[in-house]
């Protein structure tokens, strides 16, 4: 099992930030276009984050030109250039999947943490 | 065949491919194999190397075994197969088969012996469909019609019926190699393969490239 686990520790990255459910966050996607490649910023509420290790993946929900929009990630995605943590939320869920039941002002909005 | 190598199978993980692509790949550790005799046309009808696959300890060799190895003073080995490949004049005895005769994008066939399931009804080793559970019936998950009455009056050979599932020589064909890692001997390859985890594996080019 050690020869899978250092495959897979070669890959994980270590710059990731500390981020949890009903945080917002802007994910920089890297995209490419033929030999260009530029990057896509993705703002939204993280509704999830689920497994682990190189596994690891988080969801995250915007609401676009009034459409839900989810996207999911893999945290160690080499696609992922950074994740930025824009607010931190003050959530009692793992999974926000509430969210996705709300309309209009409620279905963004997330109680902010205050340290 | 062009070239052939044994391996023992370590597990399954993902790996991230170059587009971001997450892919699945099965960790096989193939070689060093070292060769242990060339079979020739002419001296034993076809062309084959023999050869030794993973160090074992002197007391788990028998005596015939062991000549084997000795003969041509080379260290033990577990497994010993025979690779039958079409051309044999690169190989001399006592050379090693690295990981490195396959580079990542080749097509490769896998060869091993699958899980044993045990004694499995025909629902799961045939892919039959289930009777009714309920509405009086009975018939939950029983073979069902084996043919027709007095004619044919009896079973045809290979009916589909119940019985010991898995633990049987199978290969996986045009399976892709994602990475090679010659240091470590590791092969990794897109997708599942038979076996267990430390399961002897066998891999050779594919047969449909």
């Amino acid at each position: 099992m050690d020869i899978i686990k250092s495959i897979e520790s070669e890959q994980l990255k270590s710059d990731i930030p500390e981020f949890r459910p009903g945080d917002t966050v802007k994910v920089h996607v890297k995209i490419k276009e033929g030999q260009r490649e530029r990057i896509q910023i993705f703002e939204g509420i993280v509704i999830k984050r689920q497994n682990g290790g190189l596994r690891e993946t988080f969801t995250v929900r915007r609401i676009a030109y009034g459409v839900g929009v989810e996207r999911t990630f893999p945290v160690h995605s080499p696609m992922i250039a950074k994740i930025e943590v824009v607010r931190k939320g003050k959530v009692r869920r793992a999974k926000l999947y509430y969210l996705r039941g709300k309309i209009g002002k409620q279905a963004t909005k997330v109680k902010e943490l205050i340290q | 065949m062009k070239k052939s190598i044994i391996g023992k199978k370590i597990g399954m993980t993902q790996i991230f491919d170059e587009n971001g692509k997450v892919i699945p790949v099965t960790v096989v550790e193939a070689g060093p194999c070292v060769v242990m005799q060339k079979k020739t046309e002419d001296k034993d009808g076809y062309n084959a190397i023999k050869v030794g696959f993973d160090d074992i300890r002197e007391k788990l060799v028998t005596k015939p075994v062991k000549g084997q190895f000795t003969k041509a003073d080379l260290k033990l080995k577990r497994y010993v197969r025979e690779l039958r490949l079409d051309d044999i004049s690169g190989y001399e005895v006592g050379a090693e088969i690295k990981a490195d005769v396959f580079a990542a994008g080749d097509k490769i066939d896998v060869t091993g012996i699958s899980k044993g399931k045990g004694y499995q009804g025909t629902i799961k080793r045939w892919h039959a469909h289930r009777g009714p559970e309920t509405h009086g019936s009975k018939s939950h998950r029983v073979v069902g019609s084996q043919g027709s009455s007095s004619y044919p009056a009896r079973t045809f050979k290979n009916k589909r019926m119940p019985g010991h599932m898995g633990n049987k020589k199978s290969t996986v064909l045009n399976l892709e190699v994602v990475r090679v890692d010659a240091d470590r001997n590791l092969i990794l390859i897109k997708g599942g393969i038979p076996g267990p985890r430390k399961g002897l594996v066998m891999i050779r080019d594919s047969v449909k490239a």
